[in-house]
């Protein structure tokens, strides 16, 4: 993984100092809470519903095991004991003091890791395919490019004050597990005709308010064009974005407005005239990047593991585990294992101190010191040989995070909505809560197969419900908390948004509705289709009428 | 307004002129982009240095063919958060080679200098209750070097990565400046 050089580690330092020195401006007085606000805000820290709120940046969701240690100790030490980790592939604390801030940040600095523009609007954090490395469908590495544009966007001079927040995700692979068409922008590993590397660049996705599936508006950008092709892109938003309506104030209502293909053809003109600009990455420089993502150093292993395969045949509740929570990885031998953070009832995405140093622990023991996090809110151990995995099993066992729920119904992301977040006008992670302890029986969720439900406290839609075969999304009607739910939503390469399939429910009533949705597609389903599949071919009406039936 | 060039307070030799103030002789007038559009002829009859002022939303494409007679642009940050000012200042400095003063004037704060430094701008209108020494140390901290002492110019190539640590070149971003100096990330 990534390694700090003495420019990077000076860089963060000096960072830690700067707004050290701010937060004393602030608490001192002479600086405004108007002015301090979006100087913290490009370090992080947020002003929620109870306190502020720390988000750390995890560059494409990636960690070392010493990371993660000492994201554990900053849980314990300023924190409430846990953490929670986002759709974003980030950890926020929730309690964090405004005092200690600083030191916080300090702490980080020590493992490499900040805050920096994981707020406010500017380039956020980029992130990534969480199976990178490791996926059997990738063409490249997206991290080696997710760095890049990482290096490149921090403390943009250009583009530091956008009209609104600027979010990028890669992917490596054809299968897209980062969402990259609901993204500012979605950059896709593709080879030309004569297999060069490129990408594919899909501009204008977003959910919140008004929610759009990107435009693609390059088929192929060479690699080496990356940056003066992304520094067009902004160049055009910074310019014309609208700042009077924050509403508005996103690259998708820019693409929306003057269309996607007057907007590709603004960032060509623009384009030509950066293009030999030395914006542009040499390709030593990408090659520096590139050798600190060279694949570990994996075994030479059958593709089958007689031990592991005994394992399986022998412990039903193991090979459960493995058919859902394990995939297979590029490597013969290895396998990629999901670690979930959606356990019976908990809040999704959550971890406890403990947890983090269980799963610290186990991915020095056994997958190279390396961990993800998903923008579906679980970790993942990428290289896991497979005659380690029971090993790791039974360690997420004695952690409580051994839950063989990933991609099923319970695997819900869920916003922190109204326990947290001041924007909210309803819960959301009680609602997960209680869908989850509904659907608590495992067997039961194996037979309704995968399914991606999504929750979100308001419009903002953090948790994605657009984009979840059952999506909701809380609302408040004269003071009361109601769910409307979408159905067929999608967020992969195929990515499509859902609809609203009718009146909105009760918070009484929204979990029982979930399980009426998923009887009536177990009801309709036929050879195994998924839920999508079967909501196409049936339409919306046998939902509807299990849904609304008069009683 | 206190004026901030090369880390000090200097005495501002521009005037910024409403649309309706008369010209005075011997005052080197500031004026909006209406008034140069409205009155280029008079302006430049009135034998002395022009100034332009911009606002967010004007985009220096607009006179990009009209340059030469500037001596000094002063693009206006309504609020230090409206950011297009930076792609004016750079469009300015790198596409269309301007040399002369460029000054960042409005709501300007000194955890901007970075950033407008790195941009092209190479003066600053501060607020009066900014203390100039905060806004010096600001500005001496990130010691970037401007190429020559002679035009005090951040052009083009300091955007560039030619310009930086051949051992280790970086991206744009980090890397700016002819001498390596860590200090300059400070701000
Ligand atoms: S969706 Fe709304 S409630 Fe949920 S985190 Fe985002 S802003 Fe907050």
């Amino acid at each position: 993984m990534y390694r700090y050089d003495e420019f990077d580690h000076t860089f963060v330092e000096e960072r830690v100092a700067q707004f050290r020195e701010q937060v004393a401006r602030r608490l001192s007085g002479e600086l405004t809470e108007d002015e301090f606000k979006p100087l913290r805000l490009m370090n992080g820290l947020y002003l929620q519903l109870h306190a502020y709120m720390l988000r750390v940046a995890v560059p494409y969701g990636t960690l070392s095991s010493q990371q993660m240690r000492k994201l554990a100790h900053i849980a314990r030490r300023y924190d409430k004991g846990y953490g929670h980790f986002t759709t974003r592939q980030n950890i926020q604390f929730n309690w964090p003091k405004l005092e200690e801030a600083a030191d916080i940040l300090a702490e980080l600095a020590e493992v490499e890791m900040h805050a920096i523009q994981t707020s406010g609007n500017c380039i956020r954090n980029v992130t990534a395919d969480h199976f990178a490395g490791a996926a059997a469908d990738e063409i490249e590495d997206p991290r080696v490019t997710a760095e890049v544009i990482r290096q490149w966007s921090s403390l943009h001079p250009e583009f530091s004050f956008l009209p609104r927040k600027f979010k990028v995700a890669v992917t490596g692979a054809s299968n897209d597990r980062a969402a990259i068409k609901v993204h500012d922008i979605g950059l896709q590993m593709v080879r030309d005709a004569r297999g060069r590397a490129g990408f594919k660049v899909i501009v204008g996705g977003g959910l919140g308010r008004t929610p759009l599936i990107g435009e693609t508006i390059r088929e192929f950008l060479p690699k080496r064009y990356l940056l003066s092709y992304l520094e067009a892109i902004l160049r055009v938003y910074n310019e014309l974005g609208r700042r009077d309506n924050i509403y508005k104030a996103r690259i998708k209502i820019l693409v929306k407005e003057i269309g996607a293909k007057a907007f590709a053809e603004m960032v060509e003109k623009e384009w030509q005239f950066l293009k030999d600009w030395d914006v542009d990455l040499p390709d030593e420089e990408f090659a520096r990047i590139q050798a600190y993502f060279a694949p570990p150093p994996f075994d030479d292993l059958p593709a089958v593991t007689a031990s592991f395969e005994a394992q399986r045949f022998e412990n039903r509740d193991f090979a459960r585990w493995v058919r859902n929570n394990v995939d297979a990885h590029k490597a013969p031998g290895y396998a990629i294992v999901t670690v979930s953070l959606k356990p019976e009832g908990g809040v999704p995405g959550d971890a406890t101190a403990a947890q983090m140093e269980a799963v610290a622990d186990l991915a020095a023991r056994y997958s190279f010191d390396e961990i993800r996090v998903s923008h579906e809110q679980n970790l993942v151990l990428a290289h896991v040989r497979q005659a380690d995995l029971y090993a790791v099993w039974q360690g997420l066992i004695a952690a409580e995070l051994a839950s063989a729920n990933a991609g099923l119904i319970s695997d819900i992301i869920s916003c922190p909505g109204l326990d947290y977040c001041n924007l909210a006008t309803a819960r959301s992670i009680p609602v997960a809560q209680r869908i989850s302890r509904r659907f608590a029986d495992i067997e039961r969720q194996h037979d309704i197969g995968g399914l991606k439900l999504k929750i979100s406290g308001c419009i903002n839609a953090c948790g994605h419900h657009h984009v979840g075969h059952i999506g909701i999304l809380g609302v408040d009607k004269k003071g009361q908390e109601f769910y409307q739910i979408t159905l067929g939503g999608n967020a992969d390469e195929n990515a499509v948004l859902g609809r609203i399939v009718g009146p909105a429910f009760s918070y009484d009533t929204v979990v029982d509705a979930v399980e009426t949705i998923v009887d009536t597609y177990l009801g309709q389903r036929r050879n195994g289709e998924a839920f999508n599949q079967t909501l196409a071919r049936v339409g919306f009406d046998p939902f509807k009428e299990k849904l609304y039936a008069p009683h | 307004m206190p004026l901030i060039k090369d880390s000090q307070i200097v005495e501002d030799v521009w005037t910024s002129l409403d649309d309706g103030a008369p010209l005075a002789p011997g005052v080197w007038p500031i004026v909006s982009l209406e008034r140069w559009q409205a009155e280029r002829e008079t302006l430049m009859e009135a034998g002395v240095p022009i100034g332009l002022r911009l606002r967010s939303d004007q985009s220096p494409r607009a006179i990009a063919e009209e340059l030469e007679h500037f001596g000094v642009i002063a693009l206006a940050f309504p609020k230090f958060t409206d950011g297009r000012p930076y792609s004016s200042a750079r469009l300015l400095r790198e596409r269309y080679g301007f040399t002369g003063e460029l000054r960042a004037v409005g709501h300007v704060l000194r955890d901007q200098a970075l950033f407008l430094l790195r941009c092209g701008f190479d003066a600053f209108e501060v607020a009066p209750d900014t203390s100039p020494d905060a806004w010096r140390a600001a500005l001496a901290k990130i010691k970037v070097r401007y190429q020559s002492a002679a035009d005090h110019r951040s052009t083009a190539g300091r955007l560039s990565r030619k310009a930086v640590r051949p051992a280790q070149a970086r991206t744009p971003a980090l890397s700016l400046e002819p001498e390596p100096c860590a200090a300059s990330w400070a701000y």
